[in-house]
């Protein structure tokens, strides 16, 4: 892992980019980095565009600006693709990860020239599998983790699952389908 | 030992409340105040605290709860933001002449209009000359620390008013970010148990507060009111000191960041005080020599102390991030320049309002001020005093 990790989350309102950006910042904080995790608020609306930010590091972090330049952008709905420019600023040797059902060539022409990685899964027929209902968080956290190494595999599925028996104390029913849809998106990003 | 936990600034700042467990809490909990009076309701709810918690149907009614509360003899806290601290204005002096130590916590955020919430002073400046005592904050850490330490500042015999604790709205409010929290029972001996000389419910005392006073006792009263303010100044290093020996870490009345041997220096409050860090950093690493003054107590002002640790800086840039309306400056613009001149310094001085409404401050744009402060000493033309940064002409 690089000395900072910027990520950026594109969503819309409702789907819980800010929620997911807030977990990132959680696990990767029991594993010991130094963590930010923040929205960028705007008028709330259920549907609108939201971004949201982290930043990870090994050492302190000071700065308390927005991210321009990040390592990796995370598009939680592929719709965003066609109005938002998803790829500014994104490094060369950084890389996307998209939700979608479509092969990723079909993508690529909507992503401005981008050069650098492009990762895609389907994290609605993932959080159906596992969850019976569209929730596209756990599955795009777990492909973020998995593509930027930010930490292994096994230690993000042991953090995860307690911070969900943590989360989810009062309906333990969730546990499992939530660390099914992480395991199954650890395997299905690509 | 620390606590090493993650949390946002709301969190941070309810935490500090939590444990603090203060008597009452009299507050407007929707919009525009924050998440902090919400998770303090859980608190109450959950019997966490034995505070009672009494929801008012308005921020002016919200403070002037707490000077009811405060006055008959119980520790008051309150939480608001933006708006909600614009309509406690008319008692947010009462609080402060009648001596009450109400503590406030402040997310500070923009004044209508047009309407926004995000971060700005608006509203900690707007109420800047209202008799409190006010203390900012970089990030949660800070927000927290100096919760810990308001009630100690306030309810100290010599000082005996009200304190605003500020943080930045959204950036660190909303933000999760690495904190150290500190045990509950070390927290409740730091703060200890509220014991005023005199209160409304004392059986064998008969008091009044706020009463009328007539024309030959005002400014007597003003006078006094005053010596509580600049007694603060030496209670907030003494509570400091003690805090540094509980807590590890250190306070003062500002934050001086490689400005010993500054050439360049920025005087900056809040948030972006550690984003101007990083960019004195990189701009050290090309041979620059660049500071940062951070104010952490805004009221009352170390207006000597600041002009001393100003002393050798020859470019100076003022960063406000509130529009005052002057027509001239910032305030933070006019009390460090008065700061300057009562101790007869003159460095080359910019202000510049940066940051309203949320207006994103990049380790880029404060780079460009230092860059401003550059092209002042390569040109010697002052240029411009009061300034705009990021900002569309």
């Amino acid at each position: 892992m690089k000395d900072l990790v910027e990520i950026r989350w594109h969503g819309r309102g409702g789907q819980g980019a800010k929620t997911a950006a807030l977990l990132l910042a959680d696990v990767a904080f029991s594993t010991g980095l130094y963590v930010q995790g923040f929205p960028e608020y705007g008028p709330e609306r259920m549907g609108a565009p939201i971004t949201a930010y982290n930043r990870l590091s090994a050492n302190k972090i000071r700065v308390h600006s927005n991210i321009y330049d990040p390592d990796y952008v995370v598009v939680v709905d592929e719709t965003l693709l066609e109005s938002v420019d998803v790829t500014k600023g994104l490094k060369e040797d950084g890389a996307i990860i998209i939700n979608t059902s479509q092969r990723k060539e079909s993508l690529i022409p909507l992503l401005n020239g981008y050069k650098g990685g492009v990762y895609t899964i389907d994290a609605r027929k993932i959080s159906i599998t596992a969850l019976g209902k569209y929730f596209p968080n756990s599955p795009m956290l777990a492909a973020i983790v998995k593509v930027s190494g930010v930490m292994d595999d096994e230690t993000f599925l042991e953090e995860m699952r307690k911070s969900y028996a943590h989360k989810f104390a009062s309906k333990p029913e969730v546990i499992e389908g939530n660390m099914m849809a992480l395991s199954l998106a650890l395997e299905e990003v690509r | 030992m620390a606590i090493k936990e993650r949390l946002s600034g709301n969190e941070a700042v309810a935490t500090a409340m939590r444990q603090i467990n203060p008597d009452v809490m009299p507050a407007y909990p929707i919009t525009p105040s924050t998440e902090i009076p919400q998770y303090f309701t859980s608190y109450v709810s959950n019997g966490q605290v034995d505070t009672v918690f009494i929801p008012v149907e308005s921020e002016h009614s919200a403070m002037s709860a707490c000077i009811g509360s405060e006055a008959a003899g119980a520790r008051t806290i309150t939480a608001t933001s933006s708006c909600g601290l614009a309509l406690m204005w008319e008692v947010l002096n009462v609080a402060a002449s009648d001596r009450l130590p109400i503590c406030l916590s402040l997310v500070c955020r923009a004044l209508s209009g047009p309407i926004n919430i995000n971060c700005d002073h608006s509203d900690a400046m707007g109420a800047r000359n209202t008799g409190w005592i006010q203390i900012f904050a970089e990030n949660n850490q800070e927000a927290y620390d100096n919760m810990v330490q308001a009630y100690r500042i306030a309810e100290h015999k010599d000082v005996m008013l009200p304190i605003m604790v500020c943080q930045d709205g959204f950036i660190t409010s909303h933000a999760v970010e690495n904190i150290e929290l500190l045990e509950d029972d070390v927290v409740k001996n730091f703060v200890g148990e509220y014991e005023p000389d005199h209160y409304l419910l004392k059986d064998d005392e008969s008091i009044a507060y706020g009463p009328y006073a007539v024309t030959n006792y005002v400014m007597e009263a003003r006078r006094a009111q005053l010596e509580g303010l600049r007694n603060a100044k030496k209670v907030t290093l003494e509570v400091a000191k003690e805090f540094e020996a509980i807590s590890g870490r250190s306070y003062g009345f500002f934050e001086e960041y490689r400005l010993e041997d500054a050439d360049l220096a920025m005087v900056i409050i809040g948030s972006a005080a550690g984003t101007a860090k990083d960019a004195v950093d990189a701009l050290r690493d090309h041979g620059i020599k660049a500071g940062i003054l951070k104010i952490r107590l805004f009221r009352p002002f170390p207006s000597e102390e600041i002009a001393e640790a100003l002393k050798n800086v020859k470019y100076l840039a003022i960063m406000d991030r509130c529009e005052d309306f002057n027509g001239s400056c910032g305030p933070l613009g006019a009390e460090v320049r008065t700061a300057l001149y009562n101790k007869n310094l003159h460095p080359a001085v910019i202000n510049y309002c940066y940051g309203l409404g949320g207006r994103d401050v990049t380790v880029e744009s404060l780079t460009s001020v230092f860059r401003d402060l550059q092209k002042i000493q390569e040109t010697g033309n002052n240029g411009e005093f009061y300034r705009y940064l990021s900002v569309r002409e």
